[in-house]
């Protein structure tokens, strides 16, 4: 009996893991869990054919792009502290935290989440998300249903919209504002049951 | 020395009764009420031990325990990729009937990803059901912790019957069964005689399978009698372990269908066929689904014949869904039978995960188990309407099979365990997307122009 604690045990690092992603005990089990179910061969990592055999994220348009968020550029595999680390992003905010201008930015704050968010557009990593580069997330969202043209004037009308010191492309700021009024924690977060 | 040696002859002897007792009336179709009454005592141990075990999670709520899950690790937003939109969009002062892409539409293709990354409906469709509570057996403590002394006591002694009193008994059983089914349809089929050949069969094979099933202590309630399957039909049930079979042939007689193997399995496939014929595929066979079907066509339409027995979903799935049915067996005409199982998971756990066991280490966990505790639901038969293609007459069996036996009707084909998903799919979620940022408007740029002077 205790195999909570048998699990816990086999993981590297777990209480630093937890104290850094915020997740129970009771969650880093169930993702160890998880991750194992991916890993089919064994080797402890993750590679991106592991993240392709989830057959709902195959299907997702721009799946390829949340499997890449997974993986530092140059690296083929991905291991559980990691995984857990990205996964942390969408951890519902913690409304009980006060706010502590010494720590560091907990990874699921609203303003981790739209760094992590603009990262999803910003593929070369340059801090702005080009005509380029918003051009290609909408390719991947619609595909053969829209000509280039209209993909080009929504592309167009985005970066109007958002784009304040008209240097035609979006800033993180800029990206920031324009979304100010969403409600990033509900839209952005995965609920783990207990 | 002589008293070992009594002992020794008091265990035989002990041990034979036993075996009589349970064969003989097994064989008869005849129950003592032993295993009922095991099955009620054993019900009344769970529910104190799930009773203990809730107590022992209140008084100590500082321990993590993952309260299992049966239905997934995340909460999932029910609503659809419209509504989730038309909420991500509400703080847009613009107008939101003009559609349009928006920033924030991307998060919730992000979300429903990371979701299934966490988490996804058809991979735990693969892996033993979880249950509420634990059952006392080792294989299915994934989250319980030492409770108190007394369940540990009862644990232990749990596992000594089960290894040292239960599992010799029933591999004995098993054993019996096994070659008293190869040695009777050997013998049966000596006969010339059409008539009473037919019957002896059916009587070697009902009894062997029941003892087999009294092998594995399963007790199997029958529902709806009068829709058992009728020679020259087809006979199509939910597939859940190799075990469905001796479950189903406990009350009838079937004809199987699979590939020929070899070894020990060939014996008692050639053997079978010799007492009534059975539908054995060589490898090479089973890639031609012309030869295959035609062969099932002409068995079925020689009205003798007993019912086939086939399993659409083609695998194994853990009996808490019904997954998409294979067409082929629909296409091949007659009348469908359909049959409903389902194992209650109390008991003992009869999925049989082909990635993590072969067979014979999980007909070891089947002997170990409590008891195998089944519910066999015959269905009113169906035929495929006119005008009605194989998928959708596939799908409408799936249906009534998943509603009577209270499993999910999923929509994903059983294969995908192994291959990958098609692009129709993803292509589904870009057609709805699309349809939100650019609508049902004419696919013109000059649109926005012609509205502006309209004032």
């Amino acid at each position: 009996m205790g195999t909570t604690n048998s699990t816990l045990s086999k993981i590297p690092n777990v209480e630093e893991l937890m104290q850094e992603t915020g997740f129970t005990p009771a969650h880093i089990v169930r993702l160890y869990d998880r991750f194992e179910a991916l890993d089919k061969e064994k080797t402890g990592l993750l590679r991106p054919q592991d993240f392709g055999a989830i057959n709902r994220l195959a299907m997702n348009p721009i799946g390829d792009r949340i499997i890449g968020a997974f993986f530092s550029p140059g690296q083929e595999t991905v291991d559980f502290h990691s995984f857990v680390r990205i996964l942390a992003h969408f951890r519902p905010a913690d409304k009980k935290r006060p706010k502590d201008p010494s720590m560091p930015e907990p990874v699921n704050s609203r303003t981790s989440k739209l760094k992590f968010a603009f990262q999803l557009y910003d593929q070369d990593k340059d801090g702005k998300i080009s005509r380029a580069e918003l051009l290609q997330v909408l390719r991947s969202m619609l595909e053969m249903q829209v000509t280039e043209e209209q993909l080009e004037s929504i592309a167009d009308r985005t970066i109007q919209e958002a784009d304040l010191d008209k240097d035609d492309a979006i800033s993180f700021e800029e990206f920031r504002k324009s979304l100010e009024k969403v409600n990033i924690d509900h839209k952005m977060s995965i609920r783990f049951l207990r | 020395m002589e008293n070992s040696l009594k002992q020794r002859r008091g265990l035989q002897v002990w041990f034979s009764v036993m075996i009589g007792l349970i064969m003989i009336p097994a064989m008869f179709g005849l129950s003592l009420g032993v295993t009922s009454v095991y099955i009620q005592i054993l019900v009344k141990i769970l529910e104190w031990s799930t009773l203990r075990i809730q107590r022992g999670h209140r008084d100590r709520p500082t321990l993590p325990v993952p309260a299992p899950l049966p239905n997934g690790l995340i909460q999932r937003e029910g609503g659809s990729m419209e509504h989730e939109m038309g909420e991500l969009r509400r703080y847009r002062t613009q107008s939101i009937s003009r559609g349009e892409f928006a920033l924030s539409d991307s998060f919730y293709f992000y979300r429903k990803g990371l979701e299934s990354i966490v988490d996804d409906q058809v991979t735990q469709r693969f892996s033993s059901e979880e249950l509420v509570s634990w059952n006392l057996l080792t294989r299915t403590n994934h989250n319980f912790h030492y409770i108190s002394l007394r369940l540990t006591v009862i644990w232990g002694l749990g596992v000594i019957i089960r290894y040292c009193v239960l599992f010799p008994l029933r591999i004995t059983l098993a054993i019996i069964g096994l070659s008293w089914l190869v040695i009777g349809t050997s013998l049966v089929g000596f006969l010339p005689n059409r008539r009473v050949k037919n019957w002896l069969s059916e009587l070697v094979h009902l009894m062997c399978y029941r003892i087999c099933a009294r092998g594995l202590s399963a007790t199997i309630q029958y529902h709806n009698k009068n829709n058992k399957p009728q020679k020259g039909g087809i006979c199509v049930a939910n597939h859940t372990s190799p075990i469905d079979i001796v479950i189903l042939a406990n009350d009838g007689c079937y004809a199987m269908v699979g590939q020929s193997h070899s070894g020990l399995m060939g014996v008692i496939q050639r053997s079978m066929v010799r007492s009534c014929p059975h539908v054995w595929f060589e490898r090479s066979e089973m890639r031609d689904r012309h030869a295959v079907t035609s062969r099932l066509r002409a068995h079925v339409a020689a009205k003798s014949n007993l019912p086939i027995l086939i399993f659409p979903e083609g695998t194994c799935i853990n009996n808490t869904s019904v997954m998409m049915f294979k067409k082929g067996s629909f296409e091949i005409g007659g009348t469908i039978y359909p049959v409903a199982i389902k194992y209650d998971p109390r008991f003992g756990d009869a999925f049989w995960n082909s990635a993590k066991y072969n067979m014979v280490s999980y007909l070891l966990r089947m002997m170990t188990s409590w008891a195998i505790v089944v519910n066999v639901w015959y269905l009113p038969p169906m035929t495929r309407q006119e005008g009605e293609d194989a998928t959708k007459f596939a799908n409408r069996v799936k249906s009534a099979i998943a509603h009577q036996g209270g499993l999910l009707d999923m929509a994903w084909d059983g294969s995908l365990k192994r291959d990958k998903v098609k692009e129709e799919f993803k292509e589904h979620q870009q057609k709805m997307y699309s349809s939100m940022v650019v609508g049902k408007k004419a696919r013109t740029s000059q649109e926005p122009h012609t509205e502006s002077t309209k004032r």
